[in-house]
């Protein structure tokens, strides 16, 4: 009989019957721990830990994300590095022309860090 | 031997189950190893203690001891906590932590999936977990966690730039994604004509090496990096809510994840399980030499981690944003840049 599937496409269910795996795992720590483990009801136990006082105000609380800015850098970063890897597989291949044509590429990167460098993005703030 | 192994035709499912649950059973007895070694053995002669010395001979029985404990404990979530939420987050930081492994080689054939994006399929699941982390901080309904699991999120994010872009420099020179591949460039390369010990990338790749392994070292979240954790400030930052069992889940997650960041470094640049070409092995003898070779390798890795961690005083969240931004990332793109030239006039 025929592969139904190719090895490409098998080495990915592989992946995947790994992660079932791991998940199996995890239920099955937590389904031992549920057997053996006590429950006992107090309500003090429910309190949010806040260096043992009384917690303060909402749990739900906010906080300021002082570097939302490094988020959007990454995903620019992030996105170069999609398009550089193809590229270094087969730089062999490609020779100067894909020499010159990737230090263009990382150079006008390198400028937008610089500039976001020098507008202080990069600071504390 | 080789003849009779190699006349049996095991079935796609036969193999499988084989591979995955080898691999399950090296992830645990290496993670355990390793915390056993380190975490109780290690950091205590560094600190002129003898640490856990009751349970078995001389503690190596410590640390069954602690999961039979944790086992016991009550699952306690506070009142306002998103409960669902709460209990998963703990299964997806291990399910991106066990899917580093599939890639990792051991041997010729010692390999759970051998998928032609390796490294990348690895750099992509790897940052999966800190999903999990905020998905953690943000369930518990603390401020505590909260604070932890943002700060864990920017330093993940921050740290995963130099990463991919020092793996970028052992890509280019292997030529390819597969780590079995680079594992058999590392064999079968030569330095300047020299093929005696082959060409581990750690010779010619020592800048990329140097940043994989302070990148790892962030992206465990291992002193001088560990800020979303840090105890004197956030206590214990997004698992402070977490008890019992879901609290071992991180525990081994942690340590497994600094198993497999250690096997990949060692894959990337120490040669993996290979030894050189020149030296004559077969198939057959690597086999058996192979995962010997490269647990070696990993868990002398991740001593080296363990080191930095128990050496050094915390850094700043700011200091740890500008060596990323400031630092690594300009050397790691730098790195690439010569590794290019160097590449296309040899």
């Amino acid at each position: 009989m025929a592969n139904p599937l190719s090895d490409y496409l098998r080495s990915f269910l592989t992946v995947g019957l790994f992660a079932a795996l791991a998940v199996v795992l995890f239920f099955l720590l937590v389904g031992i721990s549920a057997l053996l483990r006590p429950d006992r009801h107090q309500e003090q136990k429910y309190i949010a830990y806040e260096s043992g006082a009384d917690p303060i105000g909402s749990m739900w609380s906010q906080s300021q994300v002082r570097y939302y800015i490094f988020a959007l850098l990454f995903v620019m970063f992030d996105v170069e590095a999609v398009f550089i890897f193809p590229w270094a597989t087969q730089l062999e291949w490609f020779g100067t022309f894909g020499l010159i044509e990737m230090f263009v590429f990382i150079g006008i990167l390198l400028l937008g860090l610089v500039y976001a460098w020098r507008k202080g993005v990069l600071k504390w703030a | 031997m080789t003849g009779v192994l190699s006349a049996i035709e095991l079935a796609y499912w036969q193999q499988t189950t084989i591979r995955l649950l080898a691999g399950l059973v090296a992830v645990l007895l290496l993670t355990g190893g390793v915390v056993y070694l380190y975490l109780f053995k290690f950091v205590s002669f560094m600190q002129s203690r003898l640490g856990p010395m009751e349970a078995g001979p001389y503690g190596s029985l410590q640390l069954l001891a602690e999961v039979g404990k944790w086992i016991q404990k009550e699952d306690i979530s506070t009142k306002d906590a998103d409960k669902f939420i709460f209990g998963l987050a703990p299964a997806v930081v291990l399910v991106s932590t066990f899917l580093m492994f599939v890639v990792i080689p051991a041997g010729p054939n010692a390999v759970m999936a051998d998928l032609g994006t390796g490294i990348y399929y690895v750099l992509a699941i790897s940052s999966l977990s800190v999903i999990g982390i905020l998905m953690a901080g943000w369930a518990s309904a603390n401020k505590y966690a909260l604070m932890g699991a943002l700060r864990a999120g920017g330093q993940l994010i921050a740290y995963e730039l130099p990463l991919v872009l020092g793996v970028l420099g052992v890509v280019i020179q292997a030529g390819s994604l597969n780590l079995q591949d680079i594992v058999y460039a590392q064999s079968n390369g030569e330095i300047f004509g020299i093929s005696a010990i082959g060409n581990p990338y750690i010779l010619t790749q020592f800048v990329a090496f140097a940043i994989f392994m302070i990148a790892v070292q962030a992206e465990l979240t291992q002193t001088p990096f560990d800020m979303p954790i840090a105890e004197s400030e956030l206590v214990a930052g997004y698992q402070v809510e977490y008890s019992g069992i879901r609290f071992l889940v991180y525990f081994i997650a942690e340590f497994a994840t600094a198993v497999g960041f250690a096997a990949i470094a060692s894959t990337l640049f120490l040669g993996g399980w290979a030894l050189p070409a020149s030296w004559g092995f077969s198939d057959t003898a690597m086999h058996v030499i192979g995962p010997i070779n490269v647990s070696i390798k990993a868990v002398f890795l991740v001593g080296v981690v363990f080191w930095v961690r128990f050496t050094f005083p915390r850094f700043r969240e700011d200091q740890l944003q500008r060596l990323a931004w400031k630092g690594l990332i300009p050397l790691a793109l730098a790195n690439i840049v010569v590794t290019a030239i160097l590449k296309v006039v040899f």
